[in-house]
């Protein structure tokens, strides 16, 4: 046997193993939201450019042993079973399919939506966009909601508030946990008024409830911007800080919310007149003028 | 503030009961908030107070036996723990 034969052999077998990993994988969600980058062209480059003919003889004798193969079949569909079970138990309670499109994230995202959270003022086109009815993920669309910085500006709030906390001496463990909670039960409430505010007021969006938990926990970036801030420059720079991540958070959720909420035609701008659109129009402004006075409850007794 | 979870629970639970306790004919009726009166028709503005006497109905009906299992292991758990 000569060895371009073998090399031949290899390079055809390694493909379409490669193809029916990635499809399978694929057919579970309609688009990929992370990139699979487990079996992936590195494994076959590899096996192209490493020294083909000693390593080709006992993988191929493993592979081509009829009763290794039968176990190796039989144990990935039990394994395949075992976790379609567990996946649709579990997808019972927490829609798990559901959150992992607000996790769907990359490092150019978070850094422009954090710069967008600060800065606002140069932002022209916030619609989210979508692709055949469903939304884009966020790695893809700046203007989309997403859960991760609010989850990392959550625990980031509540580590730096046990720093502010150390460095005026007040510190106990327990005290952090306090925080946590605190933080936590007002995020709660102020999901829960906005869920009956909207309730009430009967708006069609198409806002669910954990975009609305997103929205409010973009506002700990600026808790944390203010702390900090208050830190290192005392309470003048707590105050000016805060003073500007208030306004931005002010800007950002009403240029957010005003194309959920309010009807397509108050949304470009046109005055419509009727009292649907001005309850819209207070819910929008109440909601954003929530986040301020949070922002400002949250923080004031962490900064001395 | 020192908020805990378990004061919201106990948030909740109040604010649950204090809902359910409104009664339909003795004290609704009387001030006009009963869920038959304000729904006019079939049109699609049903306005802020007639989603509210919906809301007010629902909670009632929804909430009345899971209140009583709540309530009741409140009350156990008070005496027992105080």
């Amino acid at each position: 046997m000569d060895f371009s034969a073998h090399s031949g052999f290899r390079q055809r077998k390694l493909p379409p193993k490669m193809r029916m990993r990635t499809t399978s994988t694929d057919s579970t969600e309609p688009s990929p939201l992370f990139e699979d980058t487990s079996a992936g062209p590195g494994a076959a480059g590899y096996g192209r450019g490493q020294d083909k003919g000693p390593a080709g003889y006992p993988a191929q004798t493993l592979l081509s042993d009829p009763m290794s193969n039968l176990a190796m079949a039989y144990g990935s569909s039990l394994a395949s079973q075992g976790k379609e079970m567990v996946d649709k138990n579990l997808d019972r309670f927490i829609p798990i399919s559901k959150l992992k499109y607000y996790f769907a994230v990359d490092t150019i995202y978070v850094g422009k939506k954090l710069g967008l959270l600060v800065f606002p003022y140069m932002h022209e086109n916030w619609e989210v966009s979508y692709q055949q009815d469903t939304p884009v993920a966020p790695r893809f669309d700046i203007n989309a909601p997403d859960l991760y910085i609010p989850v990392m500006g959550f625990i980031t709030y509540v580590l730096v508030a046990g720093l502010a906390l150390g460095t005026q001496n007040r510190f106990t463990p327990e005290s952090l946990g306090m925080q946590a909670s605190s933080a936590l039960v007002w995020l709660i409430i102020e999901v829960l008024a906005t869920l009956l505010s909207l309730y009430l007021i009967t708006v069609n969006t198409d806002l669910t409830t954990i975009d609305l938990v997103a929205f409010s926990g973009y506002k700990y970036v600026g808790m944390i911007v203010g702390v900090v801030a208050g830190l290192l420059f005392g309470r003048t720079g707590y105050y000016l800080s805060l003073l500007w991540c208030c306004v931005s958070i002010f800007v950002f959720m009403i240029r957010t919310l005003r194309l959920k909420i309010l009807s397509e035609a108050a949304a470009e701008g046109v005055l419509v007149r009727g009292a649907k659109n001005q309850l819209r129009m207070y819910l929008t402004m109440s909601i954003a003028a929530a986040q301020p006075i949070f922002m400002y409850w949250l923080t004031f007794h962490l900064v001395r | 503030m020192a908020f805990t979870l378990y004061s919201l629970i106990q948030t909740a639970i109040l604010c649950t009961n204090a809902i359910a306790v409104l009664h339909e004919e003795r004290f609704l009726s009387k001030i006009g908030w009963a869920a038959d009166q304000g729904i006019g028709g079939f049109g699609d503005e049903p306005g802020v107070k007639a989603q509210l006497l919906n809301l007010i109905r629902s909670v009632r009906t929804v909430m009345r036996v899971p209140l009583i299992i709540v309530n009741s292991v409140c009350i156990v758990l008070l005496l027992l723990f105080g």
